[in-house]
């Protein structure tokens, strides 16, 4: 009870309604710790092997010289988008971020924005194609959907650092849940606009539902869930300062100590470096989009 | 002739009061009330229609007649609520609206193929993967396939084009890309869905030509949906009209130009030129309606101007015109004849009425008479009987 509330003029319905707490504060805890009790060794080793993983990737990548990863990156770019203009961008941009002293965030930010972004789609396309198969499933995912996407990041930061603990692994898992419904949503609605006639003219040949989710539906939707592997990497990177608030290691970091320490030199270099490497993720990962029309 | 397809008291209903709608269907009910009391549309009703081997069999009506509908259940793109829709699979026939899924699977990959009205090619394959869709469905070996493909290719002449994307295809480049796939399956039964519908008049007829040019060396058995008459007329050696979901009448095309079954099906014909469907045989007087005179001559005509003497063998041994001698000529060439009294033409039962007025008129007016292909004499047409088709009286 706090002090004000008596304060309040309250009327007798009011009154009655407010007179006892549904206990879903407490009901939520109670899952928890149930599931803390008795599935902790679960959620430990899921934790421990991703740790394992990322932080393993993170230090191979930050074995090679930061120029050679650089100029690998930039060949990546030029393979995937075929122009000199952006593979030159690229460089130049990452090579901004190693001349700001902020390489190994970048690397250890990328691993975790890659890998999430990979989770999610490998998660969120069989989901979506599912869903465009099972209209009725959907009707029930949409709410999950939007309360993965409306929930505040903070109120699941909470049970997900119980369960995992600190670390990368459940910055991974947060940006998940966050960014996993772009990629159902739009693998969904790719599907499920496939044209008729050549949806039809795979049955007509005598396509089997497996041939024709191969042969036509994916391939007619890979635009549309394209679309969403980009959507899904931007959402991860835009979950990289709360990430770095359960110790998540990347440019998260140095934007949470400028913040708790007023320092806008610091602030301004990590922000410039998330902005930098979002437009060269953004513009790297547009892969087929317009290519296959 | 033995059946390819055979339709039996086919209905199709979408919707879902597909019981109420069906109870409505037996008593007779019109599309409109059915859709009005349970909200279900009729898509077609009753529907009893065979299709020979090698026959072109056009379905025919105005937009939402139930024509598509009645075609797609060959392939069972739409489900019939009741009927048999028998399809001939090797020796036996097969009831697709009763089969298990991989007999279906096998009707649809080597038994039936389909063109359709919008193309329906895969932009993002080319030409060739396209022609040889089908063909990956059913696993046949890359090899083949991809010799197969070619054959087809070169069939429509678009060998040219193999390493194409659709869109970079005009439309009835696109559309001989969707009969070749349609080919390359070797299946014996082709339903095409108003495949020429979306092309401007000249490539329509430059296809349709195409088309009976293939059939010609083919044999396909061919269901064609059409709502253009002229089309229909020109390929069909069946034409089907229906109207509202249900089968109005089906009979050869030259039937249907001289026996409309209805007011519907006169309206549908109305502008239709009678020369470019009707031949000799569709106006000709019977051999045994003729005047018979004695000695075994034979007046051709009413007016009585004309006749031959036949022999007990069928064959014409004499003939006069206003009473002096004649002799017979073939109208396959009249426009090299001179133009003489003394001659009476004689023509085929498929020659066109075209041409037997043609001949007419290189004769002044004389009778045409008919030879079957052993050269016996079997009817005779006068300019009543021409005037009087023409007229449609």
């Amino acid at each position: 009870m706090k002090k004000n509330e008596g304060t309040i003029a309250m009327d007798p319905v009011s009154q009655l309604i407010s007179s006892f707490k549904i206990p879903i504060g407490r009901w939520g805890k109670t899952f928890f710790d149930f599931l803390t009790t008795n599935f902790e060794w679960f959620f430990d080793s899921i934790a421990d092997g991703l740790t394992v993983v990322l932080d393993g990737l993170v230090d191979l990548l930050l074995l090679v010289p930061p120029v050679l990863l650089v100029a690998a990156i930039a060949a990546l770019a030029w393979y995937l988008q075929k122009s000199w203009k952006l593979a030159l961008a690229v460089a130049l941009g990452l090579l901004f971020i190693v001349n700001q002293d902020l390489w190994q965030e970048t690397v250890e930010t990328l691993v975790l924005v890659v890998g999430a972004a990979a989770a999610s789609m490998a998660i969120g396309v069989p989901i979506g194609i599912w869903a465009a198969h099972n209209e009725r499933g959907y009707r029930y995912l949409q709410p999950i959907l939007d309360l993965m996407q409306t929930m505040p990041t903070f109120v699941y930061l909470i049970p997900v650092l119980i369960l995992f603990g600190l670390g990368i692994a459940p910055g991974l898992i947060v940006t998940v849940i966050f960014a996993a419904p772009a990629p159902i949503r739009l693998t969904h609605l790719g599907i499920t606009s496939v044209p008729k006639p050549m949806i039809e003219a795979g049955e007509a040949f005598g396509a089997t539902k497996r041939q024709l989710l191969w042969k036509v539906e994916l391939p007619a939707a890979l635009p549309t869930i394209m679309a969403g592997l980009t959507q899904c990497i931007m959402l991860c990177l835009s979950m990289v300062v709360i990430a770095a608030l359960i110790g998540a290691n990347g440019l998260g970091k140095p934007v949470v100590r400028a913040l708790n320490s007023v320092n806008i030199p610091l602030g301004l270099e990590a922000g410039l470096a998330i902005v930098v490497l979002a437009i060269i993720l953004d513009r790297i990962s547009r892969i087929g989009t317009g290519a296959a029309k | 002739m033995t059946a390819a397809v055979d339709f039996k008291n086919v209905d199709i209903v979408f919707g879902a009061a597909r019981k109420e709608a069906l109870a409505l269907v037996d008593s007779g009910a019109t599309r409109q009330e059915i859709l009005e009391k349970t909200g279900a549309v009729l898509g077609c009703a009753g529907a009893n229609l065979t299709v020979n081997e090698g026959e072109i069999s056009v379905l025919m009506g105005l937009s939402g007649s139930g024509k598509s509908t009645l075609l797609r259940a060959v392939n069972l793109l739409n489900v019939p609520a009741r009927g048999n829709v028998m399809v001939k699979d090797g020796d036996r026939m097969v009831d697709v609206a009763a089969c298990d899924a991989a007999t279906l699977r096998h009707i649809r990959q080597t038994r039936v193929a389909m063109v359709f009205q919008q193309f329906g090619l895969l932009p993002w394959r080319t030409v060739a993967e396209n022609v040889g869709f089908g063909l990956e469905l059913s696993g046949v070996p890359e090899a083949e396939r991809k010799a197969r493909v070619e054959r087809q290719l070169k069939l429509v002449g678009l060998d040219q084009w193999a390493s194409k994307y659709a869109h970079e295809l005009s439309g009835g480049m696109q559309q001989r890309v969707g009969l070749a796939r349609a080919f390359a399956t070797e299946a014996p039964i082709l339903l095409m869905d108003e495949p020429f519908s979306a092309l401007d008049p000249l490539i329509r007829t430059k296809l349709q030509d195409e088309l009976l040019q293939l059939q010609a060396e083919l044999k396909k058995t061919i269901i064609f949906v059409s709502h253009d008459l002229e089309e229909a007329l020109k390929i069909g050696s069946h034409i089907t009209i229906m109207e509202g979901g249900r089968i109005v009448q089906t009979g050869a095309p030259e039937d249907i130009v001289l026996r409309p079954a209805n007011d519907y099906v006169r309206d549908f014909i109305a502008n239709v030129n009678p020369l470019s469907v009707l031949t000799a045989w569709n106006v000709m007087r019977d051999r045994r309606d003729l005047d018979h005179g004695e000695d075994g001559w034979v007046w051709l005509d009413r007016r009585k101007t004309t006749r031959f003497k036949v022999d007990e063998h069928g064959l014409v041994a004499a003939a006069e015109r206003d009473g002096k001698p004649a002799f017979w000529v073939s109208c396959a060439d009249v426009e090299a004849q001179p133009e003489e009294t003394t001659q009476v033409f004689w023509a085929n039962p498929g020659t066109s009425l075209k041409t037997v007025m043609l001949a007419m008129h290189r004769s002044q007016t004389a009778p045409v008479a008919l030879f079957d292909d052993q050269s016996r004499f079997v009817g005779a047409i006068g300019v009543r009987d021409v005037l009087s088709a023409v007229l449609r009286r």
